[in-house]
């Protein structure tokens, strides 16, 4: 206890007298990041802003899992199925009833939110490896039933939808707008899923990870806080799932396959699993990752690919952003020191 | 009735091959707590080895024992190299190495091999057997297996090495103690186990044919097999995977359209680990707190 004061104080004295302490570096670098996001479809193609868009949307679906896996430890290895459920119910409600497309996008999270509580269930028996088993399960059995029940779905030929225009207040051309609006829900969700972790729910999530006993025997309901994890992560793979949708006009039973699935927790952990920011790291990775292994070998892009993940594990077992983490932590205290020494010499 | 017995017997030999797979499997899982995501895909690429042995005119018997002893020093070589680096990693960061591993090998094979679909020969033939209830390619499968299973059984029950890679799996730190080298137990049964996935291999492709995803569907019926057993028990793979290949046929063949059967077998599987969750001859964990 000595000691994490003494260290409080030392970085409270360092944020005075040599610069920042570790959560101000972390406020300055969200705040360049948003500044930076905003800017950047000025600066780049149409093509690379639509690939950005993505990564932005496959970060909101990686925030749901690091939820369930990183914060509650419960592994999913078949999150592309909420994916598939928010991308369908966007694309049938836009193509069936004529849904304008903003007002797809609560609907979509909700009925995955439902049916996240309802997988969360059968999930409250199940741990480990078993869960991963059943979730993998999910994850193949997505395209078979979407191309199954295709008087809903359109079968494998899936449904086409057109791309949403800008509005008529904001008339900055479809691909900026869907950056823009995926943008928008992006910081939304970080803001609410850091809101969410901070507060009892979140220690509650932590608790029944590090040591489920204990939680229960202080009083935290673990079946209520586990199926509600599984249904808030399956709302956020949801609502992306819908984004993506509409940023790419199109839903296909095989655009959901288990590969999309293991993407997913390859981003997560990769990103840095039990991170709100290694969303974005993840998001980042899995969207253009593939690409830059296909520039580098047509013959075998995906052995380069694996090559990634193996360097990635290798040099950073802890994920980007838990990595950086550790940096920024040990950058901050190792100025607190030096100043520390600064102010007195005798030491 | 007829139609019944022989539907059982076929599934009893595609599960013959689930069970290989499945014991490969969990002897990796029972030395480091995770399951092997790519060793489908190591025995895929094993099974192209074989196949391009048999291509140089190699005879077949002889090609198997080769391919089997290159898979083992293969499977070695990798647990030295690749996995040791994140032996002490969070177990998701060692899933996404399993899972590098496998789209490596899924990759390159198909890159050095192409991925049309290839003929495999089986040493059986194909000829009916016993009033056509069995053919003769299936009841080779079954018996490949059964003297797998029995290897490995005298191995593990009855040699000193065997003994040893049992302590170092249960017990690393005594283990180390009275002498066991702690991490070539691991690479040995590293290679056991990709030894083991290539005999399944072998076994599979004349019935599969071989290409570069041959194994994806093997693998997670193979991974459903393990669990079904109890992951801590290799009795317990063998008749999960011969469960699990009956079970394959019968929803197959009597409940539902081909589509959804994949998806049929597994919601049977989940239904059964949910009213069982460590298995049918898993020991429930005990945690003591």
């Amino acid at each position: 206890m000595v000691e994490t004061s003494e260290t409080a104080s030392a970085s409270l004295a360092g944020s005075r007298t040599a610069g920042l302490s570790a959560a101000g570096w972390r406020r300055l670098g969200v705040l360049a990041a948003i500044v930076a996001a905003v800017i950047l479809p000025w600066l780049v193609s149409d093509y690379r802003t639509f690939q950005f868009t993505l990564a932005m949307i496959y970060a909101v679906a990686l925030l749901g899992l690091n939820l369930l896996t990183g914060y509650n430890g419960q592994i999913s290895l078949g999150h592309g199925a909420f994916f598939a459920i928010g991308g369908y119910t966007a694309a049938i409600l836009i193509h069936r009833w004529g849904v304008p497309y903003y007002l797809t996008i609560p609907p979509a999270g909700l009925l995955s939110f439902v049916i996240g509580v309802l997988f969360g269930l059968p999930a409250l028996r199940l741990e480990g490896l078993y869960l991963a088993l059943v979730t993998l399960s999910m994850a193949v059995a997505t395209p078979q039933f979407l191309k199954y029940f295709d008087s809903w779905s359109g079968g494998s030929q899936g449904i086409i939808l057109t791309k949403p225009a800008a509005p008529a207040f904001f008339p900055v051309g479809t691909d900026r707008w869907l950056y823009y609006l995926s943008l928008a829900v992006l910081i939304l969700a970080f803001w609410a899923g850091r809101n969410l972790l901070r507060s009892r729910t979140g220690r509650a999530l932590i608790a029944i990870r590090d040591h489920p006993i204990s939680a229960t025997a202080m009083g935290v309901n673990t079946a209520l806080y586990k199926t509600t994890a599984f249904g808030v992560s399956a709302l956020l793979t949801g609502i992306a799932g819908a984004l993506a949708a509409l940023a790419t006009a199109f839903v296909a039973p095989d655009s959901f396959s288990p590969f999309l699935s293991i993407s997913f927790i390859v981003g997560s952990v990769v990103g840095g699993i039990a991170t709100i920011s290694g969303a974005v790291f993840g998001g980042i990775f899995i969207q253009f990752v593939p690409n830059i292994a296909n520039d580098i070998s047509d013959a075998a892009p995906w052995a380069i690919y694996g090559l990634f993940l193996l360097g990635f594990m290798y040099l950073m077992p802890k994920g980007i952003a838990g990595t950086l983490g550790e940096g920024l932590r040990r950058l901050a205290s190792a100025r607190a020191a030096s100043a520390e020494a600064a102010r007195d010499p005798a030491q | 009735m007829e139609q019944l017995l022989q539907q059982v017997l076929s599934g009893l030999a595609t599960g013959a091959v689930y069970a290989s797979l499945a014991l490969a499997l969990v002897m990796i899982h029972q030395a480091t707590e995770s399951v092997n995501f790519a060793q489908g895909e190591m025995a895929m690429f094993s099974t192209y080895i074989a196949w391009m042995f048999v291509q140089a005119g190699v005879p077949f018997w002889i090609a198997f024992v080769l391919t089997v002893a290159i898979s083992f020093l293969g499977g070695v070589l990798i647990e030295r190299v690749l996995i040791r680096p994140v032996e002490s990693a969070p177990v998701l960061s060692q899933v996404i190495v399993f899972i590098g591993l496998l789209v490596i090998f899924n990759s390159t094979a198909g890159w050095i091999f192409t991925y049309t679909v290839q003929e495999f020969p089986s040493p059986f033939g194909d000829t009916p057997l016993f009033g056509d209830m069995i053919t003769s390619s299936e009841l080779g499968v079954i018996g490949v297996t059964l003297v797998v299973l029995a290897l490995l059984y005298v191995f593990f029950r009855f040699t000193p090495l065997g003994f040893a890679m049992r302590a170092a799996a249960q017990n690393p730190e005594s283990a180390r103690l009275v002498g066991i080298r702690v991490g070539w137990m691991l690479a040995i049964g590293w290679g056991l186990a990709a030894a083991v996935g290539a005999v399944a291999g072998i076994m599979v492709a004349p019935v599969l044919f071989l290409d570069p995803n041959m194994m994806s569907g093997v693998l997670l019926y193979a991974f459903a097999a393990a669990l079904l057993g109890g992951i801590s028990s290799p009795g317990g793979a063998v008749v999960g995977g011969l469960v699990v290949g009956v079970l394959e046929n019968l929803v197959g063949t009597y409940l539902i359209p081909t589509e959804l059967k994949l998806t049929v077998a597994l919601a049977v599987i989940i239904i059964i680990l949910v009213v069982k969750p460590s298995g049918l001859f898993g020991t429930a964990l005990i945690k003591r707190v």
